[in-house]
């Protein structure tokens, strides 16, 4: 096959990899280098661009609304990220018995997964009013005041941590269930003869054997965690008083509010380098562990 | 699979499974509710979950307030145009990185793999600015083409071609049919599973995109659902029935797909990794 003339080899090329190489550089590698370029200036899209090096670091840095935003991403992780893997593995655990209709369960905890966050966003936005929302309902009716949830500093972000929970966790069930999937049933049935306890057979086979999925969770949610816009665009707009506002949301209100395009790129670049940072460090600590077991 | 009698730890993880049902699908419930209520019958406590007097007025406002069929139809053409171009273009790509020689092509590709440790809102801005100076605000093709290529659809097909078996394509190679011919009449056919299930990342992201056309589209016939809803959210604050209206509108469509292709969504979801 490899037998093609020169010259037939290159007219396939511009038919097959042409139009995916011009799109893949007109929309991600060249707008990649403008904006690592862009974020060493000062521009607002009007006069003239200036070179201001890497003032747009040192202000970002220095910056509270970035450090409120870093902040907020940080108490966002906190509850995001134990709660989505505890209940979504406790969830693909469940699904895992070999029950009739379990299927059926699967695709009704996977349809927050496949609905656009912007509706997502409405209906919680709803169920999580203060007066008249469902869960203050709920909660009333086990004699428990609710809070005002996003109208309070301190209880919008528990409101978007549990809407994203919600929306997340038939997405990390399903892949702790293939994970599941993977584990030899010979081993769990050796354990059964030892006389072990469905608890001890948790923690000394499965949790250990789940280990690379449960990487690959952490780190998938790790950095969706740093990518956080559209709940909170659409259920508090980052307030009140900036208690949800992310990254992402300064980003865009910089570029698309103040026309501050250099920062905005900086801040996008401080983003990208956290996101770098976490992969990296997921990535070391899975060699250790990797070498360490074996 | 053998059907065995259940145990009574069975019943307990029924019973825990369908209390976590009821959670997963009350908000939607809350919403189909909230979206035929009146005004008034939002505000009633304690909240009525079948209302009392149900009621379409609120479809009718939510359609009279902003132009939902146009973001409906602009939502349908944008996903699905991208996703056939980024099936077509991914193919064509993963096509050519498995099956032709040339020099530079190790380096080439490895640049694709790179954009993917790059989070899209890095592009945001330049790519805002490229369609500013192409005057392409408020266009399908700024809607539609940056989701029309992508490293990751590349990669899909350019290992799935890898491990294909060349017999076939050498059989018509011996007949005189150059790459192009290949891919088009034999290609496409056998990489229809990888295709598939790159389809379906495609149009799930496309159809559920909002950051970017929000960036994009300030003229409401050129909105998409998800740009719409927020729109109307942003009008609308406190009407909720007319926003659950709006967001009944918005999810309908993509559970109707879901409905019919949902093994295929899960299964194509879990083995990418992606959501």
């Amino acid at each position: 096959m490899d037998g093609v003339t020169g010259r037939g080899k290159y007219v396939a090329l511009a038919v097959l990899l042409l139009p995916s190489l011009a799109g893949m550089s007109l929309f991600y590698i060249l707008p990649v280098i403008s904006s690592f370029v862009l974020s060493f200036s000062k521009w607002d899209l009007l006069t003239p661009v200036q070179w201001i090096g890497i003032g747009n670091y040192v202000a970002a840095v220095q910056d509270p609304t970035v450090q409120q935003a870093l902040r907020n991403t940080l108490f966002f992780i906190a509850g995001y990220l134990p709660a989505v893997v505890a209940i979504g593995l406790g969830l693909a655990l469940l699904l895992n018995h070999k029950l009739p209709g379990r299927t059926i369960f699967r695709a009704i905890y996977f349809v927050p997964v496949v609905t656009s966050w912007v509706a997502v966003s409405l209906v919680w936005k709803w169920l999580l009013n203060p007066q008249y929302g469902l869960i203050n309902f709920g909660l009333s009716l086990l004699g428990i005041k609710g809070p005002g949830w996003l109208f309070d500093p301190n209880w919008a972000m528990p409101g978007v941590i549990l809407t994203t929970v919600w929306k997340d966790i038939g997405f990390v069930a399903v892949i702790y269930l293939a994970g599941l999937q993977e584990i030899p049933e010979n081993l769990g049935e050796a354990a059964d003869i030892d006389g072990a306890s469905a608890w001890q057979r948790f923690w000394t086979i499965t949790w250990p054997m789940l280990a690379p999925t449960t990487f690959f969770v952490t780190t998938i949610s790790l950095i969706s965690s740093f990518q956080v816009f559209d709940q909170v665009f659409i259920m508090t707009g980052g307030g009140p008083v900036g208690a949800t506002t992310t990254m992402v949301q300064l980003i865009y209100k910089n570029a698309f509010s103040y026309s501050q395009m250099g920062y905005a790129s900086a801040i996008s670049w401080i983003l990208f380098a956290l996101i770098f940072a976490i992969t990296l460090a997921q990535n070391l600590l899975q060699k250790r562990l990797d070498r360490s077991n074996g | 699979m053998a059907s065995r009698s259940l145990r009574p730890a069975d019943y307990v993880i029924y019973a825990v499974l369908l209390f976590g049902v009821l959670i997963m699908l009350l908000p939607f419930v809350w919403m189909v509710s909230t979206s035929l209520k009146t005004g008034e019958a939002t505000f009633v406590t304690p909240p009525q979950l079948i209302p009392a007097s149900p009621t379409t007025a609120n479809f009718e406002r939510a359609f009279g307030a902003v132009p939902m069929g146009k973001f409906l139809v602009n939502s349908i053409f944008v996903s699905v145009t991208s996703t056939v171009l980024m099936v077509l273009n991914c193919a064509m790509a993963g096509y050519a990185f498995a099956r032709i020689k040339f020099p530079g092509r190790d380096i080439l590709f490895y640049a694709y793999l790179a954009t993917l440790m790059i989070p899209q809102q890095v592009t945001l801005v330049p790519l805002f600015v490229l369609m500013t100076w192409l005057d392409w605000g408020n266009t399908y093709q700024a809607l539609i083409l940056p989701s029309s290529f992508g490293a990751f659809g590349t990669f899909l097909l350019r290992q799935f071609y890898l491990r294909l078996p060349r017999e076939v394509e050498e059989a018509a190679f011996m007949d005189g049919a150059g790459y192009v011919r290949i891919f088009f009449t034999i290609g496409l056919q056998l990489a229809r599973p990888a295709l598939a299930t790159l389809a379906v990342f495609a149009f799930l992201a496309s159809w559920n995109s909002f950051l970017w056309p929000l960036i994009i589209t300030s003229n409401q016939a050129m909105m998409t659902l998800p740009v719409g809803l927020s729109f109307l959210n942003g009008r609308y604050t406190t009407d909720w029935s007319v926003l659950m209206a709006g967001a009944v509108i918005g999810t309908v469509p993509i559970i109707a797909v879901y409905v019919f292709a949902q093994k295929f969504i899960i299964q194509g979801l879990a083995t990418t990794g992606l959501k």
